[in-house]
């Protein structure tokens, strides 16, 4: 487990030094539109890639919380550097900024900014397709009516998909309590597909991909979003940190693994913004 | 004896299934009536693929579709549910290739009927398309009419809306533009108003008044040739966009389009502004050939 451990730790690695430095970014005001980062989250794609990368190359529908998405499954972050800073190179032609990008490479599609289309339409591409599908959505998107009859059309067509709900509790600031009564574990129990309320915890999550494409899977995983809705800044600094928790579980060899992947980062971005 | 347009979707759904290997996409396909007998009856194996009755999780399901290649046709048995059909495919499928270079064609049939069928299902609601970039938008009324806009789709890679009309299915006919060198009026009919604006030209004509009639088959892009605009700057009076949807949208727009181009006045006609009513007394229709012909009297009465 450890080695897996390890290994998630390096795909999370990138995730959070990519989002610390877009932070960074941000506050200077080098991008100037809404960006949506995904540090505190990034422990869900980077587990689930690691696991599934060894058995298919499947296909990917994001969310618009989705750079930790796009560099777990192997996405270019040159391409997002410069998809951020709105160049012709970037991974979207500049035309996606943070919610919008994308990966031919990767199978990963973009998402056009409308909250949960992205289910619906992974969906109908499973269904066209039968290939195997993941679709990450949030808790909040995840309230979208025509997500809810994705969810029943996946199921009654048995299809080889992956629902993934990044569950952060929040609509902006607005707590899950506030705004429903229902769990969406429960809603997809009720439609007959196996579903899993789970934390994102890379042990807990393996587990639950098992036979992951053999059937409609959906898992409800709980995570804690470090940054505001959109832009740079602080909801709360007082919460449990999944990344920091896995780099002091597993000792001097992660953060040496984090301390290298923050100069790679960095560097990155300068070479970027030194081309202008 | 000739194919009318009904025969003629059904062929190309038979063709496009059976032969292309892509697929229908819709709701109660495989109905008694086989969406007004324009449909072959083939099942999901056959890629008929009869959806669920969640119209906007169905335009997401056909855009996802549409992202694997297969070019699908997607029916939408009444305009009016394109409401709640199109988010998805004006937000995603028209605005794929532009954002990510990845085309996602689909082959929308989007079916008008009216006349006792209330506030939401009637009529012809291609003007919500028109106004987002990305969609090129046909209103086909003849078999041949409608062979092209198909050709035209396979050929190409954006999202095709195909504004039909019930009203049409049973016609055999094909209508040529009638252009006259100096006429008093020109009409600009679109969808199921180019069957009235004929009566009401032959109409007209009888009474003395010399009436062009050029047929919009397309709407988006909506090109305005070198001969129309001849026609109707030779015209006394100017022009009249006909349309089955609302006037505030597609006929409008062509209606000002055509104005700039031209130094003649181009009023329009189209659904009232109000909303439809299930009796006929509180109906609201698209204009017939008593409706052109009043118009055009008054108008000939206003101005002398």
């Amino acid at each position: 487990m450890s080695k897996f451990r390890l290994n998630v730790f390096n795909k999370a690695s990138i995730c959070r030094n990519f989002e610390e430095q877009t932070f960074k970014k941000i506050t200077q005001k080098v991008i100037q539109f809404p960006v949506y980062l995904s540090a505190g989250q990034e422990y869900i794609p980077a587990t689930i890639a690691t696991v599934i990368e060894k058995k298919v190359m499947p296909y990917i529908f994001i969310q618009h919380r989705g750079h930790s998405t796009y560099l777990s499954f192997n996405g270019d972050p040159i391409k997002l550097i410069d998809e951020l800073l709105g160049r012709g190179s970037g991974c979207a032609k500049g035309m996606g900024g943070s919610a919008s990008i994308q990966s031919k490479e990767n199978n990963i599609f973009g998402h056009d900014g409308m909250m949960g289309s992205q289910v619906p339409i992974a969906v109908g591409y499973c269904y066209s397709t039968k290939n195997p599908t993941i679709v990450f959505v949030g808790d909040s998107a995840a309230e979208e009516d025509y997500v809810l009859s994705s969810i029943g059309w996946a199921v009654t067509k048995n299809l080889p998909i992956l629902f993934i709900v990044e569950d952060n509790n929040l609509s902006i600031l607005t707590e899950k309590i506030v705004r429903r009564s229902w769990d969406m574990h429960e809603v997809s129990n009720g439609f007959g597909m196996l579903s899993h309320n789970i934390s994102d915890d890379p042990k807990e999550i393996k587990v639950c991909l098992d036979s992951v494409f053999t059937r409609p899977i959906l898992l409800n995983i709980n995570t804690i979003r470090k940054y505001w809705h959109a832009g740079a800044g602080i909801d709360n600094e007082d919460v449990f940190d999944r990344y920091l928790d896995e780099m002091n579980k597993l000792g001097p060899i992660a953060e040496e693994i984090h301390e290298k992947t923050k100069i790679y980062i960095k560097n990155l971005w300068r070479q970027q913004l030194e081309k202008e | 004896m000739a194919t009318t347009v009904r025969e003629r979707i059904k062929k190309i759904t038979y063709n496009h299934l059976v032969n292309l290997n892509s697929k229908c996409f819709g709701q109660c396909l495989t109905a008694v009536g086989w969406v007004g007998g324009t449909l072959p009856e083939l099942y999901e194996e056959n890629g008929m693929i009869e959806l669920t009755t969640a119209d906007v999780a169905n335009g997401g399901f056909v855009v996802g579709a549409a992202l694997s290649g297969i070019k699908p046709i997607y029916v939408v048995r009444y305009q009016g549910f394109q409401w709640y059909n199109a988010p998805m495919i004006i937000n995603y499928a028209s605005k794929s290739k532009e954002i990510w270079g990845i085309s996602c064609p689909i082959f929308i049939r989007s079916i008008a009927m009216e006349g006792g069928i209330g506030p939401v299902a009637g009529s012809s609601h291609h003007s919500i398309y028109q106004r987002m970039p990305g969609t090129k938008i046909l209103s086909p009324m003849t078999p041949n009419e409608y062979q092209f806009a198909y050709d035209d789709f396979i050929m190409n890679d954006d999202v095709y809306y195909i504004s039909e009309h019930r009203l049409s299915y049973d016609s055999d006919i094909e209508f040529n533009d009638i252009i006259h060198k100096n006429s008093d009026f020109v009409l600009f009919p679109i969808s199921v108003t180019r069957f009235e604006a004929e009566k009401a030209r032959l109409i007209l004509q009888e009474r003395g008044l010399s009436v062009s009639i050029i047929h919009q088959l397309w709407i988006k892009p909506f090109t305005f040739k070198k001969e129309w605009l001849h026609c109707l700057e030779n015209s006394k009076y100017g022009g009249l966009v006909l349309d089955d949807d609302y006037e505030q949208g597609v006929a409008s727009s062509i209606a000002q389009r055509i104005m700039i181009q031209s130094n003649k006045k181009v009023y329009t006609l189209g659904l009232q502004h109000r909303t439809a009513g299930f009796h006929n007394k509180v109906d609201n229709l698209p204009p017939d050939s008593e409706d052109i012909i009043g118009f055009i009297e008054k108008l000939l009465e206003d101005n002398g």
